[in-house]
């Protein structure tokens, strides 16, 4: 490089040809050095191969034919087919509450809820979908909209939009299963996605308030229950999670007295809860740890008994500050629900077992596996999109 | 125990130093009366299909046969046997997995700091995307849809370097030791031992005398000086290599890596590998740029900057969350039984299923896992202790 000692700003020259444009983009983003070079040749070539191999395979011999004609299968299993409405208005239920907030919070959820839609209208717009569906596709797609639109309108949206979470979750577990108040639909008809989501979100709700029991056990300055709370925290999280699942299935119905029997989803649920609960104590126990003394010597100082001041000015603060980590282990539990498989439930893995196990679709396990991998992908990736956005206007990561 | 000494006494529910005994004590009265009630079911329970608690059928022998072991193992053996093959399944399938992924890993985070914008992209795009499905399933993609679909052991694919892939296995050249390896083994030794004194001998000399005195060149010298000796002395390589040949069923010779055994490795390593690539990358990310800028100040070359001034400060960031990851990796080999590869809790599922033994089983489980994690936790707190920071 070559600098001059007088600049004439007349003569001042437009930077090098190479520097600038697609040029030199590509000179100082892939060919900068020699090492960069052969680095860009060594990648290139991977991915030449790559996207050689999944081309050839997608054009020649991929056959969706298997996902097409199993499409429910995947996504409710063997849930009878005439009352699959009560699906669709749980769906429903969901969707407007997905509005509401998207309608209170915008942005996140708002690209989040476009997403949703465009998701919705795609597989409406798939050939082999009945009518039916298809009319309840464009239901939930109103309501994700209708919910965006019409909350701002209401009085006290905050609280309804909160409300209606919680109470959408009996209602929903009372719309699938029935009990006793619809036809009772029992839960090994459960299956594919449906039972993947219930599992993971059970697991998730309820393993919450029991990881902050446990956090909370963790720090307490009694020694039994803390010793009891690292025992059973380190206990879980030193062993897998299928060990977990297999004493849920095996252990549980020869630990209750005769006549008692739980079913094997109801089992499956409380393993992984189990399972979760220590992984949420770590996670609310770092939020506890992140707390500055002060806060409690201020609670003391004010004369709150260490009661309130957990619940009003401890609590409040590391929950706040571990929500992204939640989010994480909410996805890490939904991946790990395929784990269920393994015990026999027909999950969306399951299905796909059982899919691949059926003689006429031998030969099909990429196209099933993949698919499948496809719609465990799109939960978690937007699941994790949602979580960093979350933790950018937390300031988690600011903050302390 | 209420005080006598002090004028008002308080009734014992208020009591600051009361209330936590009798807190503590029914927890443990409530975690004791569940516990009773759920073993003495349990007991019940196992008494009326006529299984006493105990390890005593451990003895018996298995009866069933196991695809792969490391040690001697046939049918007849006892449980317990069984179990200790299953037991070295897991470890053999953790350790080669630690070693890939911690490799494979090390590039993913290096390739996601890299100035190259397609190796940047390029590691991107793999951790989102290994990272966002669930391991089993990417486990079964590569069991069901990748090994058991390579064709069958007559067309198998031959690669350069003798290797074979074929639905029953890849078959890899192997050695054979010969009666001249144990001379060899002390010449490595000796070889090694070499290296080391010349170069703390040299590494001396130079920075006491200031002059360049080659310690690198010095020490792999008299490394290989060793080597070539012991070829002179035994006159012979210490191994033979064996190529696989086709026999009538399947390859003689060589080693046959299972279908199982190469979906878990290579599902487990994929999937460590973007979560260990993270790591890395924070780690480096955590040396601050000054750190760098006053290597170079002190004009140090960069190879020297990064092994003497990088690494020694981002290793301490990246070994707790490492050793986790490792842990990860050997308690998700337990994914194996999904497809068959007899690891502990495959060989431990069958043993279940066969004598009914669950609370034995599943304890004995459990205690495995715990010790391999308390093994490593062990292992990698005494490296990291060597790598900290020894602080004033």
């Amino acid at each position: 490089m070559q600098t001059e000692n007088k600049i004439n700003p007349q003569m001042e020259m437009a930077p090098p040809a190479a520097n600038i444009g697609v040029r030199g983009w590509l000179k100082e983003n892939l060919f900068s050095s020699w090492i960069n070079t052969l680095v860009t040749i060594i990648f290139a070539t991977i991915i030449y191969f790559i996207v050689k191999g999944i081309l050839t395979w997608i054009i020649y011999s991929a056959d969706w034919q298997v996902v097409s004609s199993n499409f429910r299968l995947f996504f409710v299993g063997q849930y009878p087919l005439e009352q699959l409405w009560r699906i669709w208005l749980s769906l429903t239920i969901v969707t407007l509450l997905f509005g509401f907030t998207a309608g209170i919070w915008k942005g996140t959820v708002w690209k989040l809820t476009i997403f949703l839609s465009i998701v919705f209208l795609l597989i409406t717009l798939l050939p082999f979908i009945p009518l039916s569906a298809k009319l309840w596709l464009v239901i939930n797609i109103i309501s994700l909209y209708l919910g965006y639109f019409f909350i701002n309108k209401l009085p006290k949206n905050k609280v309804i939009t909160v409300v209606g979470w919680f109470l959408s979750f009996p209602i929903i577990l009372i719309l699938i299963n029935g009990f006793n108040l619809l036809a009772p639909v029992s839960t090994n008809l459960w299956g594919g996605l449906l039972l993947t989501i219930l599992i993971a979100v059970v697991a998730i709700v309820v393993s919450f308030p029991l990881g902050v029991l446990l956090a909370l056990g963790r720090i307490s300055k009694l020694p039994v229950i803390r010793w009891f709370s690292i025992a059973y925290i380190e206990l879980i999280r030193g062993i897998p999670l299928i060990t977990v699942l297999f004493m849920a299935q095996l252990m549980v119905p020869l630990f209750l007295s005769e006549g008692i029997e739980i079913n094997n989803v109801i089992r499956v649920m409380i393993g992984a809860t189990m399972f979760s609960a220590a992984y949420v104590a770590e996670n609310v126990r770092g939020g506890l740890q992140s707390i500055n003394r002060g806060q409690f010597e201020a609670a003391k100082a004010l004369g709150l008994n260490s009661v309130y001041t957990m619940a009003f000015i401890i609590l409040p603060q590391a929950l706040r500050a571990v929500i992204p980590a939640i989010v994480g282990q909410f996805i890490a539990m939904f991946k790990d629900t395929s784990l269920v498989a393994i015990v026999g439930l027909i999950d969306l893995l399951g299905i796909a077992k059982t899919i691949v196990a059926n003689p006429d679709f031998l030969g099909k396990q990429m196209e099933v596996f993949l698919f499948i991998a496809l719609i465990y992908w799109i939960f978690s990736y937007s699941m994790s999109f949602a979580s960093r956005k979350l933790e950018e206007s937390l300031g988690v990561g600011e903050r302390y | 125990m209420k005080n006598n000494k002090q004028l008002i006494t308080i009734p014992f529910w208020r009591d600051n130093r009361i209330i936590p005994i009798l807190l503590q004590m029914l927890f443990v009265i409530i975690v004791f009366s569940a516990g009773f009630y759920f073993f003495s079911n349990a007991i019940a329970g196992l008494d009326r299909i006529g299984i006493k608690l105990g390890f005593s059928f451990l003895k018996n022998p298995a009866s069933f046969s196991i695809g792969e072991s490391l040690i001697e193992y046939s049918p007849s053996d006892s449980y317990g046997r069984a179990i200790v093959v299953g037991i070295l399944n897991t470890i053999k399938v953790s350790i080669i997995g630690i070693f890939f992924a911690s490799i494979l890993g090390t590039f993913i985070g290096i390739a996601r700091i890299s100035n190259n914008w397609l190796a940047k992209q390029f590691a991107s795009l793999y951790i989102e995307i290994i990272r966002n499905t669930p391991l089993l399933v990417q486990i079964f993609i590569w069991y069901f849809a990748v090994f058991l679909e390579l064709p069958k052991v007559k067309e198998s694919i031959k690669l350069p370097g003798g290797i074979y892939l074929s639905n029953r296995g890849t078959a890899i050249p192997w050695f054979e030791a010969n009666p001249s390896l144990y001379l060899w083994i002390i010449f490595f030794i000796i070889g090694i031992l070499l290296a080391i004194i010349s170069w703390k001998v040299k590494l001396k000399a130079q920075i006491s005398s200031g002059k360049r005195k080659y310690p690198l060149f010095w020490s792999i010298g008299s490394f290989f000086l060793a080597l070539i000796v012991a070829f002179f002395v035994t006159r012979q390589a210490p191994v033979n290599i064996v190529y696989p040949t086709l026999g009538k069923f399947n390859f003689q010779g060589g080693y046959i890596i299972t279908p199982e055994f190469s979906a878990i490795l290579v599902g487990l390593v994929l999937y460590t590998a973007t979560y260990i690539g993270e790591i890395v990358r924070g780690g480096i990310l955590s040396v601050s740029k000054g750190q760098i800028e006053a290597a170079k100040a002190l004009g140090l070359k960069n190879s020297t900057t990064l092994r003497l001034v990088i690494f020694p400060q981002a290793i301490r960031v990246i070994i707790p969350p490492v050793t986790s990851q490792y842990l990860n990796l050997a308690k998700n080999s337990s994914l194996a039984v999904a497809i068959g590869y007899p690891d502990l809790v495959s060989v431990g599922g069958t043993v279940l299923n066969q004598t009914g033994r669950a609370v034995e089983m599943i304890t004995v489980m459990i205690l495995v896992y715990l010790a391999m994690s308390l093994f490593t936790s062990f292992i990698m707190n005494m490296f990291n202790k060597h790598t900290q920071l020894v602080e004033r």
